[in-house]
């Protein structure tokens, strides 16, 4: 993967008032606990070598969804163009875990960071054909303008941050 | 329409222009304005909506095998398809499914279309709308306004005044975030309480059975999360064929709609999904510690919605209609939209320039007829259309089937002959209008006597009363001296042998009989850059009839304004137009009314006349031919179509390059619109439109500069706004 397409997802993620984390897998324990606001929900993560801390509840009832302040869920893609990450899973609870917390932190790995909207499309139709019931394209945070000004946090999170897992 | 229904109307406008244009007008605008920034910063947005076009095409040419397709691969993911005929046939199914238990739904007009809410209450279940706007409509007992932000009409004082009435809460709500915040939670509670998660779906793919959703809440996500039966409600005519289908519409929706380079969320749900669910169930609240439920046995029903949509398809007029993605761009670049809303400009469900062809389609023409006649034909919506749909046209079209007073009279182009082509039914108004030739002759002949009698009380009052002619509004005043009897007995002053290039200049009816200074003006500047022009004399262009919905008149018009240029075009000669729309004619609206060789012959060789004089002087005529402008200000306000055929520019480029110190107007149209803003029901909307141009031209910067226009509305609206008089930009370039 050449550096481009990285280079210009940060700076669409800087566009649209997204953090951008760039770290490794074996800094990525610290680089996240300084984005674990508590109470954290997470879903595991499917990386070599990196794993979340116990403090973050992967197993989460219904309380603590509401109560998250923090949800961290890996993310398939990146699409560089846009800033987005692509949530895919269900079972493991991506979903809600994405949604109900007030701060979403996503992580990607550098590899599956896509350059733009044509190459991420023939990407999420693989996956569909092989299988991925659920994917979510997510750019930014939820956000609505139905209330007579623009409001961050609608029905699901207010910020998102985007941890990138680069090979050391 | 008789004077009573004029009356009426025009009062139902006042009241919303009064009521609810504030709050349209400023969130329209900021729509309108952010799409034009998102899609410039595409480098492919011209390919992109081919791409997205054509894919429309191919999908509704094979409709009925696509529906076969996603069904089979619905039912093969473990999911039912449903084909409703119509919407009584939906909400029978959907009551069956939802069976009485708690449903909460995500924004879908295609729900609305069906109203599927009153029927699932009939049926005894609990509906809830998780969108912020559409639970603002459902707490108001309201109406959408617009397709995409359905509450566009009503402020956040409103809606803080609605919720605390309603809701009593403990503190008072006021600000955006506080309404927000308040909405969130209750809706977090019924989405708990929920069993059944309905949502529409923006597209559905053919081969692997996925729904496209886009939003930005993240309701739709947590309406099918949360819930154990997903409910996805589509027209069929959402039906792609494939995932990679997909990319071009992500890539335009957002952008075309509300200004956004991508909403927050794009779902792609392949259902049945499966999320962990909350199960539902009466005794949950919030704080609860239950356990979240296992996803893997969700029910998913997809029901497609006919209603209509197939017979839609069958019409050659009305099937581009099935195109439409329903971004709100048509609506939101609409000057007539942008000031009095969707519950004006709009039917029992759809608003906006499409929606004349969505009302047609699924609720019958009476309810297309109810608004059809805001669309002024201006054209700015139609670059704006991320699938290309000619949206003038399909009001056009069903105007002229709402003058015959029947449903589909698809042989309408090649009816015959009649004095004026069209039947007996045609309104008064609408005839007076679209035979504005007739009367132009009239009066030019009669001048200036037929002036003096047309100005005077006594007729104004009678013209309003049959005619619904304002009389608030000046009318124009005949010339006894038509241009074409000018050059007549003038003749041309280049010869032959001298000259650059030979020119017809058509003489537009406005410029013929009303507006001849700038007919004279034109011929003046040709010459003086050595163009050798002759005026054929040509009739109306068919403009005006095609306006009023009278495409057979229009029709006819066109094919004499073709005979009377056609030896012009043949011997070489270019075709120069004063008039913006009768150049839109030739260039747009042509290609359906000339045989293809005539169309294409005409249209290849005609200029706006500010366009033709730019191209003499890039091929080496020289500016210093013309007047210096020596640095004197000028406001300039292009045509709405001028502007759709990307020909602002030339006007601009001519006159700084001659001197002039230019600013331009950026609204999307003068609101005149040929006959529009003469009609007593629309005159006030007219004014209303009007008014933010003449804001534009009474600034600090612009209140002192010489005012130009190229439109002959835009220049009678002009006249009326201001107290300066406006003129044709070409008079600026004239040695008089």
């Amino acid at each position: 993967m050449s550096a481009e397409p990285i280079t210009t997802f940060e700076s669409s993620l800087d566009e649209i008032g997204v953090d951008l984390v760039r770290t490794t897998a074996d800094r990525f324990e610290s680089a996240l606990a300084a984005l674990l606001d508590p109470p954290a929900i997470g879903v595991p993560l499917p990386f070599a070598d990196v794993s979340l801390p116990d403090e973050v509840e992967t197993d989460p009832t219904v309380a603590d969804l509401e109560a998250a302040e923090t949800g961290v869920t890996a993310a398939g893609y990146g699409i560089a163009d846009y800033g987005s990450v692509v949530i895919q899973g269900g079972a493991d609870g991506e979903e809600p875990v994405s949604l109900y917390a007030d701060h979403h932190v996503a992580v990607v790995a550098a590899s599956d960071v896509l350059p733009d909207m044509d190459a991420a499309f023939d990407r999420l139709a693989e996956d569909i054909r092989g299988g991925t019931g659920q994917a979510i394209v997510a750019t930014g945070p939820s956000a609505t303008a139905d209330m007579g000004a623009l409001v961050k946090g609608a029905h699901g999170p207010m910020d998102v941050t985007v941890v990138l897992l680069e090979d050391a | 329409m008789s004077a009573d229904n004029r009356r009426r109307k025009a009062e139902h406008i006042r009241h919303l222009l009064d009521t609810e244009g504030d709050s349209v007008h400023e969130n329209t605008r900021v729509f309108n304005e952010g799409r034009y920034e998102s899609t410039a910063a595409l480098d492919d947005y011209e390919a992109l909506k081919d791409e997205a076009r054509g894919i429309k095409e191919d999908a509704i040419e094979r409709l009925p095998a696509l529906i076969d397709e996603v069904t089979e691969a619905i039912e093969e993911n473990g999911g039912t398809v449903y084909l409703a005929d119509d919407a009584a046939d939906a909400n029978r199914y959907i009551s069956e499914v939802v069976d009485g238990r708690n449903a909460v739904k995500s924004k879908s007009m295609t729900s609305e279309e069906i109203e599927v809410n009153e029927a699932l209450e009939a049926s005894g279940a609990n509906v809830w709308e998780t969108d912020l706007a559409e639970f603002v409509l459902q707490v108001a007992d309201e109406a959408p306004s617009h397709i995409v932000a359905p509450a566009i009409h009503k402020s956040r004082e409103e809606i803080a005044a609605l919720f605390n009435e309603v809701f009593e809460p403990d503190e008072e709500l006021e600000t955006a975030e506080e309404l927000t915040r308040f909405a969130r939670e209750y809706l977090g509670e019924k989405i708990l309480d929920a069993e059944v998660g309905m949502t529409g779906a923006n597209f559905v793919t053919a081969d692997t059975g996925t729904l496209a959703l886009v939003t930005s809440e993240g309701n739709a996500r947590k309406c099918v999360q949360a819930t154990d039966t997903h409910i996805a409600v589509a027209g069929v005519e959402k039906v792609v064929p494939s995932v990679e289908d997909l990319q071009p519409f992500v890539e335009l929706i957002g952008r075309s709609g509300t200004g956004q380079d991508i909403t927050s969320y794009v779902s792609l749900f392949t259902p049945p999904g499966d999320s962990p669910t909350f199960g539902g169930g009466d005794e949950v609240g919030p704080g609860d510690d239950r356990e979240l439920g296992p996803g893997d046995d969700r029910d998913f029903h997809l029901v497609l919605i006919d209603n209509g949509r197939m017979e839609m398809r069958e019409d050659d007029q009305l099937r581009e209609t099935l195109y439409c993605i329903r971004c709100s761009a048509c609506a939101n670049s609409c000057a007539n939209f942008q000031h009095v809303g969707g519950h004006a400009f709009g039917g029992e469900t759809y608003s906006g320039g499409i929606a004349t062809g969505w009302e047609a389609g699924v609720h019958g023409q009476d309810s297309a007829a109810e608004f059809n006649d805001l669309c002024t034909g201006c054209s700015r919506c139609v670059n704006q259309c991320p699938v290309k749909i000619d949206i003038p046209w399909i009001n056009t079209v069903v105007r002229d089937r709402i003058n015959r007073g029947k449903d589909g009279d698809l042989d309408f182009l090649v009816e015959g002959l009649t004095p004026d082509e069209e039947p007996g039914g045609v309104d008064p108004q609408k005839r007076l209008f679209g035979n504005f030739d007739t009367l132009a002759k009239l009066g030019s002949a009669f001048a200036p006597l037929s002036n003096w009698v047309a100005q005077a009380g006594p007729a104004r009052s009678v013209m309003e009363r049959t005619l619904g002619v304002d009389s608030r509004r000046e009318l124009p005043a005949f010339e006894r001296e038509s241009l074409v009897d000018w050059f007549e007995e003038r003749g041309p002053r280049v010869g032959p042998d001298e000259a650059r290039r030979r020119v017809a200049l058509y003489p537009d009816t406005y410029t013929n009989y009303v507006r001849t200074e700038r007919g004279k003006a034109a011929v003046r500047v040709l010459e003086a850059l050595d163009v050798r022009v002759d005026i054929p004399a040509a009739g109306e262009s068919g403009r005006a009839p095609l306006s009023q919905g009278m495409v057979a008149t229009a029709q006819s018009n066109a094919e004499a304004v073709y005979d009377a240029l056609a030896p012009a075009v043949a011997a070489g000669r270019d075709v120069v137009v004063i008039e913006p729309s009768d150049l839109a004619m030739f260039n747009r609206e042509y290609e359906r009314l000339l045989e293809e060789d005539s169309y294409e012959a005409l249209d290849g060789n005609s200029y706006e006349i500010m366009e033709y004089v730019y191209g003499l002087l890039e091929n080496g005529a020289s500016i210093d031919a013309l007047p210096d402008g020596d640095g004197e200000e000028v406001a300039y306000h292009s045509h709405c179509q001028q502007r759709t055929l990307g020909l602002e520019p030339h006007t601009v480029a001519v006159l700084e390059d001659a001197g002039f110190d230019v600013t331009t107007s950026d609204v999307e149209c003068c609101g005149m619109a040929g006959s529009f803003g003469y009609k007593s029901e629309y005159y006030e909307l007219s004014m209303d439109v009007g008014e933010s141009l003449g804001d534009q031209f009474t600034t600090d910067d612009t209140a002192d500069r010489t005012v130009v226009a190229s439109g002959t509305s835009c220049l009678e609206q002009l006249d009326a706004l201001l107290t300066r008089r406006p003129a044709h930009p070409v008079r600026l370039l004239d040695e008089r």
